[in-house]
């Protein structure tokens, strides 16, 4: 589950100050953020740009620059769907086709009540027991039409 | 006691293993069985995964494919004590797929507890570590080069050379960075040696430490790893409280400590200048080079940047010295190579051999053909940078070289298997397309490049113009292949090129006139 909470300014400076001792904190940083509040808010780049030093244009180049930070919240949940050759080979077109049908929603886009986030992720590591998922933080793989039932249905809770 | 082993591996959590593990803990409690539960990592069998194994008198008796659920019927037919059984696989050392194996990086991957100390120095863990220490700088450097290592990342370079360039660079402090942002698709060797040996690319680290003098030592790992980053995070902090890392490395001088750093979900931090851009916390763009990260990398400072399995693959080439590496491969591709098989094949996993194997030897009689049970048409070797090979180029030899005059690369090693029912047009389309999603936008020809490229074999797949059109795939191809800042761009040509050349038919049947190179 993907924790989603109020901006703390004060919690923001803790996890700042657990990080910026690191050679390169921003990264780090960054995903303590995410972690905290779900994304990264306008106010969190204000905020860690001051801390560190650097613009803002700095710190938004960052968050911008990877697919795993985001701008705004996700849903509560956050479904990867491996899009990549080898989950194409053991036809994951057809597995990421069936659950945009199941969930409602096309890829990089959320649920209407907020649940679940759909998005496509470019290998898993899982490519000899493809085609696989990630749902948070749970691996799955050898997906099937008949396996997409239950794990969409554990997104929606 | 007698033990079973239940992977923690990616392949066998992603399958059920956490579950099956908790079932069996559950079983154990309840009966009151002399059973201790040991997560391994994973043998490399992953059609068979999770795969289970049971201690027994006459060895290490495997079951599997084991669901979730299956536990106590399981134990009721007596596999505890390697009982017959409709999935009972026996010994994994005398099964075909292991058996033709030379395991040398991945030797203890799977029979060990990945994060007992004790269990990776019962299998001849941090000799090599040792022996570096007492030999000296110079002595371990001369043994990387003279074992013909090569960067297994897929560039190949040779290894002992990046570490004899880094020895001699002066800086103020020095760094070993480990590249674990194993993006591609079709690779999972980094993974699965993170995951099942972790102590090995510790150790394989340590020694570039004392090699060239680097105190500190990164491991840039992928996001999309989760149990790798536990497992790592984890094994790292038991190898401080042993003193395998820290200010006195394993009692001698040496000061040596690791880091993992976990990436942010960009393919191109795979490539080693961008990696260390976004380890400095800025974007992952590409730099220029020169200067070579050697001389000035991370933070400006000398660094060694390698792949896992080429640091991880050190530590038995210290302890077992360079002349048994050596001996083993082709031409001047040396040493053994872990091939990675994913895709649509049946016996998908992971197989660790001396370079040479042909590639039809690899995908037919090792992989066992697709698992769809078509014949195979196609196989990216390499990744998505990586080209596709027709059934009719099966007879290349797995060799850095060898794969170059086909015009293609070996890269990480991963070959993802395509039955009859691919669209090679698809293949080239989704090829610019994910170069236009990962592009770090730093040079014209892959940021501009791939959204053509895109776009224009889009058209061809409407039926717009498909000779010109394929005219000019070509053109820009070339543009991107000699133009781009790095193999992100200046790769994506071999999936596309080698997609129209050896498919043709696919094309809608208009066979291009291939330029002679």
């Amino acid at each position: 589950m993907v924790f989603q909470a109020r901006y703390d300014e004060a919690e923001a400076a803790e996890i700042i100050g657990e990080h910026r001792h690191l050679e390169g904190p921003l990264l780090p940083i960054l995903h303590g953020i995410q972690e905290r509040f779900g994304h990264v808010s306008e106010e969190a780049v204000r905020q860690v740009a001051a801390a560190l030093n650097l613009t803002r244009a700095e710190v938004h180049g960052v968050v911008t620059f990877y697919h795993d930070f985001r701008k705004a919240p996700a849903g509560r949940h956050v479904l990867k769907v491996c899009r990549a050759e080898a989950c194409q080979a053991a036809g994951g077109d057809a597995i990421a086709g069936a659950i945009e049908t199941a969930l409602g929603v096309k890829f990089g886009e959320t649920t209407p009540d907020g649940q679940v986030t759909l998005e496509a992720v470019y290998c898993l590591g899982l490519c000899a027991t493809a085609p696989s998922a990630m749902l948070d933080r749970r691996i799955v793989g050898r997906l099937s039409e008949a396996k997409i039932g239950a794990l969409v249905e554990e997104a929606r809770l | 006691m007698t033990k079973l082993f239940i992977p923690l591996d990616s392949f066998a959590v992603a399958c059920g293993a956490d579950t099956i593990a908790e079932e069996f803990k559950r079983l154990v409690a309840d009966r009151k069985l002399s059973i201790e539960i040991v997560r391994n990592g994973s043998r490399g069998m992953a059609w068979l995964e999770p795969m289970i194994e049971v201690e027994t008198p006459d060895g290490r008796i495997a079951y599997g494919p084991i669901e979730p659920g299956e536990a106590e019927t399981l134990v009721d037919a007596g596999v505890l004590s390697g009982a017959g059984h409709e999935k009972r696989i026996g010994k994994v050392e005398e099964h075909p797929f292991f058996r033709a194996q030379t395991r040398h990086t991945f030797k203890r991957c799977g029979i060990t507890d990945p994060l007992s100390l004790d269990d990776y120095k019962a299998h001849g863990g941090l000799k090599g570590l040792e022996r570096a220490i007492g030999i000296g700088a110079e002595t371990v450097i001369a043994e990387v080069t003279d074992s013909g290592l090569r960067g297994r990342g897929g560039a190949g370079f040779p290894t002992g050379i990046k570490w004899k360039t880094v020895a001699e660079a002066k800086g103020a402090r020095k760094y070993i960075v480990a590249n674990a942002d194993e993006g591609d698709s079709g690779t999972f060797a980094d993974r699965m040696i993170m995951e099942g040996d972790p102590y090995c690319l510790i150790e394989g680290m340590a020694i570039a430490g004392v090699a060239t003098g680097a105190t500190k030592g990164y491991i840039y790992l992928r996001s999309e790893y989760p149990v790798a980053i536990d497992v790592m995070r984890e094994a790292i902090s038991r190898a401080h409280q042993a003193g395998v890392l820290g200010a006195s490395v394993l009692g001698s001088a040496h000061v040596f400590d690791i880091e993992v750093r976990v990436g942010a979900g960009a393919y191109v931090c795979g490539e080693e200048t961008s990696l260390l851009d976004s380890l400095e916390g800025k974007r992952g763009q590409v730099r220029f080079k020169p200067p070579l990260p050697a001389i000035q990398g991370l933070f400006g400072m000398p660094t060694v940047i390698n792949n896992v399995i080429t640091l991880a693959s050190t530590p038995e080439i210290l302890s077992a010295g360079a002349a048994a590496y050596k001996d083993m491969g082709m031409g001047r591709s040396r040493g053994t190579i872990p091939i990675q098989l994913g895709g649509n094949v049946r016996h998908g996993g992971l197989f660790e051999a001396p370079f040479g194997m042909t590639l039809g030897e690899i995908v037919n009689e090792i992989g066992g053909g697709t698992a769809s049970g078509r014949p195979v048409r196609a196989v990216q070797v390499g990744g998505p940078l990586g080209a596709y090979f027709p059934v009719s180029l099966f007879d290349t030899p797995f060799d850095y070289e060898a794969f170059a005059a086909k015009d293609g690369l070996i890269g990480h090693a991963g070959i993802v298997v395509f039955d009859d029912t691919v669209d090679m047009m698809a293949q080239a389309k989704f090829a610019f397309e994910f170069c236009a999603i990962e592009s770090c936008g730093k040079c014209t020809p892959c940021r501009v490049g791939a959204v053509r490229g895109y776009e224009t074999v889009k058209k061809i797949i409407d039926g717009e113009h498909p000779a010109e059109n394929l005219v000019l795939v070509e053109d820009l191809c070339n543009t991107m292949k000699f133009g781009s800042l790095c193999a992100l761009g200046g790769f994506t040509p071999y999936p596309v090129m080698s997609a129209i050349r050896h498919f043709p038919e696919d094309f809608h049947g208009e066979p291009m006139r291939v330029a002679a190179e």
